[in-house]
């Protein structure tokens, strides 16, 4: 007993890192195509996605981590939660099918249309890709309908002003991921407008992040009993005191220019916060407010024997992905070359 | 009323379920084959130094890149589908599958998309000894893919190792029995030559295309359809061994699937006739207008000459497979199978002769087996899952049990947005693929053909591929 009450809780740490690196790396990368729009020369935006083309495969395999880890460490809430946001995933993943065929061909298209064409299923996909992620997360939050080990509501209850609200803020969280990206991986007169845009989308997504932790604790009363009531508040406080105070040294760097690289960590940190947060308000449950992560835990035996193989293996995935990405390193302009 | 409204929906998760598989199944049977023959042409160029295998590398690697694009993106969808479409199945079976496709995400896909940059761009950034190790990843990154996921699909077929729990669901017992359950090492064995053999008659098709076209003097062009006749003349044999196998396999632990495979609706006492051809009529049960040789299946199952045979006559009804379809589709992968031997042997001939390259009928033949290798794995995947029905866990779980709790219109209407998207971008993806195929290797081969500009090679750093803007474009 003692055992797999440990082993449940370290596969919900364990997802919830996997869909946090998920967040944050497929998370720049689809900023990227939340930003083409902005910039609409072809040279540009044959840079902006050169950046991220030998690493946005690997960035979206932790999404399938973060799904068949569900699926397999809480079988029953994969299987409650997938009907319940029918309509979002089935949209997110046709939006990850055009954006991830983009990035081939792009460099295929013969001729003015196609190129129109897989631009723009560049930019779709990636903004539908990250909405929908965004309304999913907030489907969750603000709970699920459910009918013994079933979905119990209806096929668009999902529909909600807050779940609206949580899409748009994870489309502007994406888009400042992607700036700070490109920042501090092109050089060149791009680089300038991008760092314009992220402190745009910055102030955009910080007053996001504030609107929907300010609607959070009065969807379900336990979150207002976790974030709002006495003394509770002074162990969650240091949260969103936090939270501000990146904002601010956020605000501080985009503005200094002097380390390009301190943008995206910065905000790296103000999501991983985020999702702190997140988990604050939803614990213990795995669908709040009906499903506790040990109602829906799988036996003991398939934690058991899947999470030996992730102790081994996700530290050497990590040491991989992090040798494929310092290949890859350096700035990228377009002047290069020509000079 | 509302019993039809269920029905519906059931049917509609199925023909979507089936879909989206078929689609995605196409990319990866090609994409194993072909990560292998990569690895191969990369390591034959660092042995030999011979610039006709980097240019053949340089060739089949974009198309390569686009394959595997489309079986990711296709792939994903697939990994989420079981959640959408059927989360009754998913709730029940997913203390046993569950941890088994989570090993295939650890052991294969990081394993594939953390090289595939690497192996797609980093040559000059990494040297040749790296650039071969992530070329070799990626191969064995697709083929272990392969190994989880018919593990899992094996163990729908002939589960193992399991207990059903109190709330119904399967509750691993022994991991060894459920991963090595009794069909697995089978259909592991049989689907990867099929991989092999699919992309061998794609790279055989498309070179007897351009020795078609007259270009017989390019080097790349002879390689390419030598090698491809190669693992024609000597795998495609070896298929036949393996897809026997599999069927003995099959009759001992799903018999009724043998029954319809071979159209034995009728019990035989003396000796079990070899059905050829016929239409095979579920109502009537049997097979009307059939052709068949006298107590040869005896021999075939393995049984005597004049063995009997308990026939669909002693299978429910509504525990019947449907029979036409598997019959047709099991007949389809067979015939393509021997096609394949016969194009094999030829080409052994032609070689033999001195003609491999001259042959202009056995171009046309291996052009026209280009895709058969693609069109039998999808027969053959027909054969045994439509096989399985009515299950989805073979005697354990029925498919009108599994699926989610969701309105027909919703599943309906997801149906009609994959198959316009899919056709719409898949079939722009072949066409992409067929231009890159119509073009020969040529010396200078890029990865790119139709910009003259940088393509994804440039990477993060000051590219590779900037430069060529400013040297002439050797394929012109």
């Amino acid at each position: 007993m003692e055992v797999s009450f440990d082993l449940t809780i370290a596969w919900a740490l364990l997802l919830a890192f996997a869909v946090y690196v998920y967040v944050v790396l497929d998370g720049f990368d689809l900023g990227i195509g939340i930003l083409y729009p902005f910039f609409p020369e072809k040279q540009d935006r044959d840079l902006m996605m050169n950046t991220v083309a030998p690493v946005w495969d690997g960035n979206e395999t932790w999404l399938v981590l973060g799904g068949g880890g569900l699926f397999a460490a809480f079988p029953m809430a994969y299987a409650i939660i997938m009907p319940a946001v029918y309509p979002l995933v089935i949209a997110m993943l046709l939006g990850l099918v055009f954006r991830g065929v983009a990035f081939e061909f792009r460099w295929r298209a013969a001729g003015r249309f196609a190129e129109w064409f897989w631009d723009g299923a560049f930019i779709g996909g990636s903004l539908v890709a990250a909405l929908t992620q965004g309304m999913i997360l907030g489907t969750l939050l603000q709970g699920i309908e459910v009918d013994g080990r079933a979905y119990g509501g209806g096929w668009l209850d999902w529909l909600t002003p807050f779940t609206m609200l949580c899409g748009v803020a994870v489309v502007c969280g994406y888009a400042l991921l992607g700036a700070c990206w490109l920042n501090w991986r092109v050089a060149g007169p791009a680089q300038h407008r991008i760092r314009v845009l992220a402190r745009t989308f910055g102030f955009a997504t910080v007053g996001f992040i504030g609107a929907v932790s300010l609607a959070t604790p009065f969807l379900e009363q336990s979150y207002f009993e976790r974030w709002l009531a006495w003394p509770q508040i002074l162990e969650v406080s240091p949260v969103p005191i936090v939270v501000v105070g990146l904002a601010l040294w956020l605000a501080k760097e985009l503005f200094d220019e002097r380390n390009d690289w301190m943008p995206f960590a910065i905000s790296l940190a103000l999501f991983g916060l985020c999702f702190v947060g997140l988990g604050l308000s939803m614990w213990p449950y795995v669908i709040p407010p009906e499903v506790t992560l040990w109602d829906a835990a799988s036996p003991e035996s398939s934690q058991l024997f899947m999470f030996v193989g992730a102790v081994i293996l996700v530290p050497i995935i990590l040491a991989y992905t992090i040798y494929a990405y310092w290949v890859f390193r350096g700035k990228l302009g377009h002047g290069d070359g020509y000079h | 009323m509302d019993m039809s409204l269920g029905f519906d929906a059931i049917l509609l998760a199925r023909i979507q379920f089936a879909f989206t598989v078929a689609f995605h199944f196409i990319f990866p049977a090609f994409t194993i084959g072909l990560a292998s023959f990569l690895a191969v042409l990369n390591g034959l160029y660092l042995w030999s130094r011979d610039e006709a295998y980097l240019r053949l590398f340089t060739y089949w690697v974009k198309i390569f890149a686009i394959s595997f694009a489309m079986g990711v993106v296709s792939g994903i969808v697939m990994s989420y589908q079981f959640g959408t479409n059927w989360s009754v199945f998913s709730d029940l079976a997913g203390p046993v599958i569950g941890p088994l496709m989570a090993y295939e995400v650890l052991t294969a896909f990081f394993l594939e998309a953390g090289f595939l940059g690497i192996m797609l761009f980093g040559r000059e950034k990494v040297g040749n000894g790296l650039h071969m190790v992530a070329c070799l990843m990626v191969a064995v990154g697709t083929a272990i893919s392969a190994t989880w996921i018919l593990s899992v699909n094996s163990w729908m077929h002939t589960p193992a190792g399991y207990i059903i729990g109190e709330n119904g669901q399967f509750l691993p017992q022994d991991w060894w029995a459920i991963v090595f359950n009794p069909s697995f090492p089978y259909r592991l064995v049989h689907t990867l030559i099929a991989a092999y053999l699919t992309t061998a008659f794609i790279v055989g098709g498309v070179g007897a295309w351009h020795l078609l076209q007259g270009r017989g003097h390019n080097r790349g062009v002879r390689t390419m359809f030598s090698m491809a006749m190669w693992m024609a003349a000597l795998v495609a044999p070896l298929q036949i061994v393996a897809g026997h196998e599999q069927g003995l396999n099959t009759l001992e632990h799903q018999p009724t699937k043998v029954l319809a495979m071979e159209g034995h609706f009728e019990s035989s006492e003396d000796g079990i006739p070899l059905i050829l051809f016929g239409i095979p009529d579920q109502e009537a049960q049997e097979v009307r207008w059939k052709v068949e040789i006298p107590h040869i299946g005896g021999p075939i199952l393995e049984k005597g000459w004049n063995a009997s045979l308990d026939g669909l006559d002693t299978v429910a009804r509504d525990l019947q497979p449907p029979v036409a379809i598997v019959f047709w589709s099991f007949r389809v992968m067979v015939g393509l199978g021997l096609l394949m031997v016969g194009v094999g042997i030829w080409s052994l001939w032609s070689r033999w002769r001195g003609d491999l390259y001259y042959d202009r009928w056995l171009h046309r033949a291996a052009l026209l087996m280009g895709p058969s290798g693609l069109v039998a794995v999808l027969a053959g995947w027909i054969t045994t899952e439509v096989g399985r029905q009515p299950y989805t866990i073979y005697g354990e779980l029925l498919t009108a049990e599994s699926a989610s709790p969701l309105a027909a219109s919703a599943v309906g209407a997801s149906l009609l947005a994959f198959i316009v998207i899919y056709f719409a971008i898949f079939g722009a993806g072949v066409v992409y693929l067929l231009k890159l195929m119509a073009k020969p290797p040529e010396r200078g081969e890029t990865n790119d053909d139709i910009h003259q500009g940088p393509i994804r090679t440039a990477g993060i750093t000051p590219a590779p591929g900037e430069t060529l803007r400013h040297s002439p474009h050797p394929a012109e």
